[in-house]
């Protein structure tokens, strides 16, 4: 027998690259000056952009997998929110290192006064210790349980990185509104799945108490 | 039976069915691997480099007119050097045309200038309705290279060409009792199409105190770089106060009143904890949302810091003694 190989060997190489691709052209525009007027503004909106972008995508794997019953998203659900934690984390450090050149009084500043800069802090401080437990290995060190209930920080995450996108924009706030709208969808999806789940687990357990009262032999 | 050209491989050279079978599906996936790869970094460019308030990459926009030998520079002109007359006229706000900085030089080709009347109203001796065109022979137009400090912390220098308002204030004499005047841009949403939407309160209104508006430093605006004011920049005539932040300079006027209470402002009915009336540029006032410490010159790497009342102090300071400078933002 052939060596088990995953259904779709194409989807996570292929992920992978593609999820590059944004950071090659940003690096090439950027070496090219084509950027725009503030290059550096354009360079952060845009890291900023991705890391919600994947954040969002990994955070919609588990509801695609209800509604539909596939088991590819699963899959590519650990790269997708690494993406965002690696997006995240340049545009923090573009934010720090480039646009504001360590001015360590301005950046205290925002983490401090800032409710916006705030938000945008903790949604990347909720990314940080999921990917450092998103191997197999720290699953099996903490316990399934409690690394699930752990990695539900990333729906935080998500709901701090939208409000940081509102707060961004100053008037026109569309766009992020319809960010909003999604992750609230995603949420409405798993809140329902798991009420159905439940009520479909008290029906097994009333069936089979009930079995026990007549006494029917099991 | 004739012997084959070419002897059969040895069996040991022909390659093993299920390899061979593998191989397909090797660049299959190689194929469809490459295929999800553009497909999601096309996918990813196109969404994230656009977006409200998230500029667009810059485009190749209309050629800079020749730099022409300044002239002698007059006392209200900064020496320092003008930006890119590309960077101008392609990286605006005005909301009317899209809220990204590159919309209005993309979409403001639906901005007719001509005709074009400007109203004068209110508390004022002589109101008056005057054709642009009319209006721009009263005044000789100078050239002013200002600093320009946006409220987002980035700054350009604009040679700028116009007349003070002061010149125009004078002209049409206002009655002892104006206090303040009061500045509206266009409402026509067919011309402006956001205005369809709600982003803003339209029209765009804009305001100062009467001595404020007479200030030498304020100018009627309706050129830049010694050429006619481009759409986007606020066409066919705009305010520069360079002591303020940018949104004080409203666009494409339409009307001019004289009243004697604070008129409203867009930016202050918008958010009045971020924007109030007087807008003077104030390294020490932060915005709630980011510092104004220091700003970014556009073109320049560096940041650099924000001088009180843009760099103007000398000039205007006077016109706020002993009003607490923390609640002039």
């Amino acid at each position: 027998m052939p060596p088990r190989r995953p259904p779709v060997p194409w989807l996570k190489p292929g992920l992978f690259a593609g999820a590059l691709i944004p950071l090659g052209v940003l690096v090439w525009r950027a070496a090219h000056r084509t950027l725009g007027a503030d290059a550096i503004a354009i360079g952060l909106n845009q890291l900023g952009y991705l890391a919600l972008v994947f954040l969002m995508a990994s955070l919609a794997c588990t509801p695609l997998k209800i509604l539909t019953g596939w088991t590819w998203p699963i899959r590519v659900r650990r790269m997708l929110g690494l993406f965002a934690f690696f997006y995240g984390s340049l545009h923090l450090l573009t934010y720090v290192g480039i646009d504001q050149q360590l001015d360590w009084a301005v950046l205290w500043g925002d983490v401090t006064h800032r409710k916006f800069m705030i938000v945008g802090f903790l949604a990347f401080l909720c990314l940080a210790p999921l990917a450092w437990t998103s191997t197999d290995a720290s699953v099996r060190r903490l316990g399934f349980a409690r690394w699930k209930s752990l990695h539900r920080l990333a729906y935080v995450a998500g709901v701090l990185a939208v409000v940081h996108f509102i707060w961004r924009v100053k008037s026109d706030v569309r766009v992020p509104m319809t960010w909003a709208a999604i992750l609230a969808a995603l949420f409405l999806i798993r809140i329902a799945d798991s009420v159905r789940t439940r009520r479909r687990k008290r029906a097994r357990e009333l069936v089979a108490a009930r079995s026990v009262d007549v006494g029917t032999p099991g | 039976m004739s012997k084959p050209e070419t002897p059969e491989p040895p069996s040991r050279e022909i390659t093993p069915e299920p390899h061979y079978l593998r191989r397909r599906e090797f660049l299959r996936n190689a194929g469809l691997g490459v295929l999800t790869a553009a497909a999601t970094g096309v996918g990813l460019v196109r969404l994230t480099s656009g977006g409200p308030g998230l500029a667009r990459a810059g485009q190749k926009g209309t050629p800079a007119p020749e730099p022409q030998p300044l002239k002698v520079l007059g006392r209200y002109s900064t020496d320092e050097k003008p930006s890119r007359y590309d960077d101008v006229t392609h990286y605006n706000n005005f909301y009317e045309f899209g809220t990204d900085k590159t919309d209005p030089a993309a979409n403001s080709g639906t901005l007719k200038t001509r005709p074009w009347t400007i109203a004068v109203e209110g508390l004022v001796k002589k109101p008056l309705t005057v054709d642009i065109d009319q209006l721009l022979k009263w005044f000789p137009l100078e050239e002013r290279i200002y600093r320009m400090r946006c409220v987002e912390a980035w700054s350009m220098v604009i040679p700028w060409m116009g007349f003070p308002l002061g010149d125009f204030i004078r002209r049409v004499e206002p009655l002892g009792s104006a206090k303040y005047v009061a500045f509206q841009t266009l409402l026509d949403p067919k011309q402006m199409p956001l205005q369809r939407t709600h982003i803003l309160e339209w029209p765009y209104v804009e305001g100062l105190r009467m001595d404020e508006a007479t200030h030498p430093l304020t100018l009627l605006v309706a050129g830049l770089y010694g050429k006619a004011l481009p759409n986007q920049n606020g066409a066919p005539l705009r305010l520069v106060v360079p002591w303020k932040y940018g949104f004080k300079g409203i666009k494409s006027i339409v009307k001019i009143s004289f009243v004697d209470k604070q008129p409203k402002t867009t930016w202050s009915i918008e958010g009045p904890s971020e924007y109030g009336f007087y807008a003077n540029v104030n390294p020490a006032v932060s915005h709630p949302r980011w510092s104004q410490a220091t700003e970014r010159r556009v073109g320049e790497f560096e940041r650099r810091k924000t001088l009180p009342f843009n760099g103007y102090g000398d000039e205007v300071a006077q016109l706020y003694a002993g009003l607490d400078p923390k609640t002039l933002y």
